[in-house]
């Protein structure tokens, strides 16, 4: 397939004094990836905030710094990031995830790879995260709800994830579980969706570069409110498309279900792209209020795919938007 | 005689004391809410609006006037069923509060929220229904809020409690506008709706039981 990288100008490139000590970085993610095995996954801490403790094999770096959120847009601030969350399984409230999602015990973590593919079966995370070089990708992030932030990921491409697997032929999507785990995740207690949460790609989506697999952000392990330890980000569709606390991937040969088209299929589909041209069923979709802005700042307008058209328009040419929401 | 009356409260004969105690207290409580939102926005008293301080005025303004509403509603029944006279008094106050809440909602919407950009303001009221049921509950406090006045009162005469009678369409349209902006969790506008169903049926029931006695009593007495 036609692979696309985000262009990158010198000037979109991050300065990682910004806000990224790279040399701490570094070093943690060394000094804890001497020490991994299977044996010692379970002991390890995933402090949210901490260093990452993520290595791969053999590279010593931590991959490029992509800006691509096109604008050279400031992201939001880690406190604006960690206390904003739209996340279900610990309450409907903006700051329930927050407040509730550090109960969430994110060791031991296996990930279920099953369906179209030849290579199957329960990897831990350490082992599953590990082939990968981690890079960091500041992307915008549109919620359905038409507010929007510019959040700095570290992950790796969801293609690389999904190639290792090798899926086959009859493998035309990808469809994602969240834990299930009520014990720890209250929101799952209140049968509001259907838990576990559930999402999926179309395969030829998921293999385009900018969809990204996250397990830090701002060079940290990625908190709990913000999915930890595994999670989906797709830049060009409404947030709820970002499936977070990943433990199983299938490849399937059938479109599959998706929790928000399940619970009100008038109001959200399976693309959920993002379309300033047709609005939700309740509220406009052409602007966005940027969190973070001062009062009185404008409402932006929102683009098409979420400003990521180049990279990702092909992947639509000749459906009609509006049908396929 | 008012029981109230005959003890002397403060040294305050019943006029004074709602003059000088009952109103003011009702007023400073009435802003409370505002001062609230106003810590919140702030950082003042460890109190936050979060990082979306938009919603939060928003939502806060608007259920504060849904509260206002709500309480304007109980002030029969409690009258009716504990025999309690002081909160009707202080109704009108408590209603006047609600309309300014519900303008304060509706001023950060258009300004902050919408940034004063009326083509999307009339967009949203014409294509979004559950904005226009909202809008249709406000424009319809405004009356209720121009007739407040003791000398409306004497100049509508009995018209002025039809016209009031209003305050129930729009404690329906704003509870009907708070459950349908909900995406999915309608736990909390099901509340807001439950109160108002045990209100208005209250009323209704009591409406009932009294045609029914009224009946039974010219029937007794016919005999």
């Amino acid at each position: 397939m036609m692979t696309r990288i985000p262009r990158i100008a010198p000037s979109e490139i991050t300065p990682p004094e910004k806000y990224l000590n790279r040399r701490a970085f570094l070093a943690g993610a060394l000094a804890v990836g001497a020490s991994f095995g299977r044996a010692s996954a379970a002991s390890i801490p995933a402090r949210a905030g901490a260093p990452l403790d993520y290595t791969h094999d053999g590279a010593d770096s931590v991959g490029a710094l992509v800006h691509a959120s096109g604008q050279n847009e400031a992201p939001n601030t880690w406190e604006q990031i960690t206390n904003y969350n739209n996340y279900y399984e610990f309450g409907t409230g903006k700051t329930d995830p927050a407040e509730y999602a550090g109960q969430l015990q994110t060791r031991p973590w296996n990930i279920a790879i099953g369906g179209e593919a030849e290579v199957t079966g329960s990897f831990p995370l350490e082992e599953f995260v590990r082939p990968y070089a981690l890079e960091e990708r500041i992307y915008r992030f549109r919620c359905v709800e038409a507010w929007s932030m510019v959040i700095p990921w570290v992950g790796f491409p969801l293609a690389q994830m999904l190639q290792r697997f090798k899926p086959n032929s009859r493998a035309k999507y990808v469809a994602f579980e969240t834990l299930y785990r009520p014990s720890q995740m209250p929101g799952q207690r209140v049968p509001i969706l259907q838990w576990p949460y559930r999402e999926g790609l179309r395969i030829d989506e998921a293999m385009n570069p900018l969809a990204f697999m996250v397990v830090g952000l701002y060079g940290r392990v990625l908190p709990n409110q913000n999915g930890a330890p595994l999670r989906l980000i797709v830049p060009w569709k409404y947030g709820f498309k970002s499936i977070k606390a990943i433990v199983r991937i299938v490849f399937t040969e059938a479109r599959p279900q998706t929790t928000w088209a399940v619970a009100a299929p008038s109001d959200y589909g399976f693309y959920a792209n993002v379309n300033p041209n047709v609005p939700h069923p309740r509220w406009s979709q052409a602007t966005e209020r940027r969190i973070g802005n001062p009062f009185f700042h404008e409402r932006q307008a929102t683009l098409m795919f979420n400003g990521y058209a180049d990279e990702v328009a092909y992947l639509y040419k000749g459906m009609d938007l509006r049908r396929y929401m | 005689m008012d029981v109230a009356t005959r003890q002397p409260f403060l040294g305050l004969n019943l006029e004074r004391r709602y003059r000088l105690v009952y109103k003011p207290a009702v007023f400073v409580a009435s802003l409370m809410p505002l001062a609230w939102m106003a810590c919140g926005l702030f950082g003042w008293l460890g109190l936050s609006a979060g990082v979306d301080p938009v919603k939060f005025l928003e939502l806060e303004n608007g259920k504060t006037a849904l509260n206002f509403i709500m309480l304007t509603l109980m002030m029969t029944p409690v009258r009716q069923l504990t025999g309690l006279t002081h909160p009707i008094r202080l109704r009108r106050m408590i209603g006047l509060f609600a309309f300014f809440y519900a303008l304060l909602h509706f001023t950060v919407y258009v300004v902050l929220d919408l940034d004063l950009d009326w083509h999307m303001v009339g967009a949203d009221l014409v294509k979004r229904p559950y904005i226009t049921v909202g809008f249709t509950a406000l424009m319809l406090l405004v009356p209720l809020a121009v007739t407040s006045t003791n000398r409306m009162m004497r100049r509508l005469g009995r018209r002025w409690n039809r016209l009031h009678r209003l305050v129930y369409v729009i404690a329906v349209l704003g509870v009907w506008h708070f459950y349908w902006q909900e995406k999915l969790d309608v736990r909390e506008p099901s509340i807001y709706a439950l109160i108002l169903a045990i209100l208005l049926g209250y009323r209704c029931a009591r409406s009932a039981w009294l045609r029914r006695l009224l009946t039974s009593k010219r029937a007794h007495q016919a005999r």
